[in-house]
């Protein structure tokens, strides 16, 4: 569990130090996960080090923006008068990205003949 | 009694406990609730310690010494999202057209979309510029904003509500378009409502939640390089 630990947090590193060091607008962690994922491409043995930790961490994501949500909610208490335009502001973009790109995604993959998965 | 409560509420050692009971409420309350997007477990979570600080009269800081740990953690998280991604990289060549459109439209209407809405209220110039980069993930965002003349505490709010919005909607609103793809759902909310969006698509589907994390890694980047061009239109 410790090296498996150690890989992931020596890809964070680097990616932290190259970010830094370019002025890539990447962030460490992004640039982190193309480090692992080029390590996974090539050994075998990474793959079945870091598969169980990975695993781990994945399966409960959602506790992790816990702390960040609730600084969060201690802000938007002080936004005043300005509470409702954000709100409706962000709410109705987020609903329009994510369907402006799944709507996309479906109509180029029939202009490309993408193969469709899960019917229609 | 006084005397435990003062060590105690100083103490990292609380509030980490705390956000962990919170975060096993949030579930068992989203068992219970039938595992509707809307009892999300982070955002139940979320509620119970926000009215808990408020209650107990504890500053953001002190909660953040334990929290941290947990926090923390957000950057491996990022890192391990390699793994599912390698698991379907023949999948994403495949389909590597399909996404590139989505990751374009995808990103441009959000930040378009939250810009366009917030000029209609004649937001002010710091509260556009917290709002443009609002779908990419947090570090790049506060980034992002900061150069354009925000507030890294405001865009990291506008972060966190844009993840759960996308968290609670994603299910519902793609059900209703008849997306059945799992790359086409996962990736749009990944685009859309970075790492917490990826964070339900794993709750609901693994494929899901590989193009999510997929999905907010390339918005992460062109987020970067789209909300100056498009917050220029907006704010001279």
């Amino acid at each position: 569990m410790i090296p498996a630990f150690l890989t992931i947090l020596l890809c964070q590193l680097t990616g932290e130090i190259v970010t830094r060091a370019s002025g890539l607008p990447v962030p460490g962690p992004v640039l982190g996960m193309a480090l692992m994922l080029a390590g996974l491409l090539v050994s075998a043995r990474l793959q079945a080090l870091v598969r169980p930790v990975t695993e781990g961490i994945l399966k409960n994501l959602l506790l992790l923006f816990v702390p960040a949500g609730v600084g969060a909610a201690g802000h938007i208490a002080t936004m005043g008068a300005n509470t409702v335009p954000v709100l409706v502001a962000v709410v109705a973009s987020t609903i329009l990205a994510i369907a402006a790109g799944a709507l996309t995604f479906r109509l180029v993959a029939r202009l490309t003949g993408t193969p469709v998965e899960g019917g229609r | 009694m006084i005397e435990i409560w003062s060590y105690l509420s100083r103490d990292p050692l609380l509030w980490l406990a705390a956000t962990l009971v919170a975060y096993l409420i949030g579930m068992a309350v989203f068992q219970a609730a039938g595992q509707k997007p809307l009892a999300n477990p982070s955002l139940v979570a979320m509620v119970l310690l926000a009215v808990l600080l408020h209650v107990t009269g504890t500053p953001f800081a002190t909660y953040f010494e334990g929290a941290q740990f947990v926090h923390f953690l957000l950057g491996p998280a990022t890192v391990c999202l390699a793994l599912p991604l390698y698991d379907n990289l023949p999948r994403v060549r495949q389909s590597a057209l399909p996404l590139i459109a989505a990751l374009c439209v995808g990103s441009a209407t959000g930040i378009v979309a939250v810009l366009a809405i917030g000029d209609a209220f004649g937001l002010a110039p710091a509260i556009m510029a917290s709002m443009a980069p609002k779908s990419a993930t947090a570090a790049v965002a506060i980034g992002v904003s900061e150069e354009l003349g925000g507030s890294p505490t405001m865009t990291a709010m506008m972060v966190m509500l844009t993840g759960l919005t996308g968290a609670i909607v994603a299910t519902p609103l793609l059900n209703a378009l008849g997306i059945r793809d799992w790359r086409a759902r996962g990736f749009s909310v990944g685009v859309a409502a970075h790492g917490f969006g990826t964070a339900r698509a794993f709750q609901v589907n693994p494929t899901a939640g590989a193009f999510a994390g997929l999905g907010m890694g390339l918005n992460a980047m062109l987020t970067a390089i789209l909300a100056p061009l498009v917050l220029r239109l907006f704010v001279p």
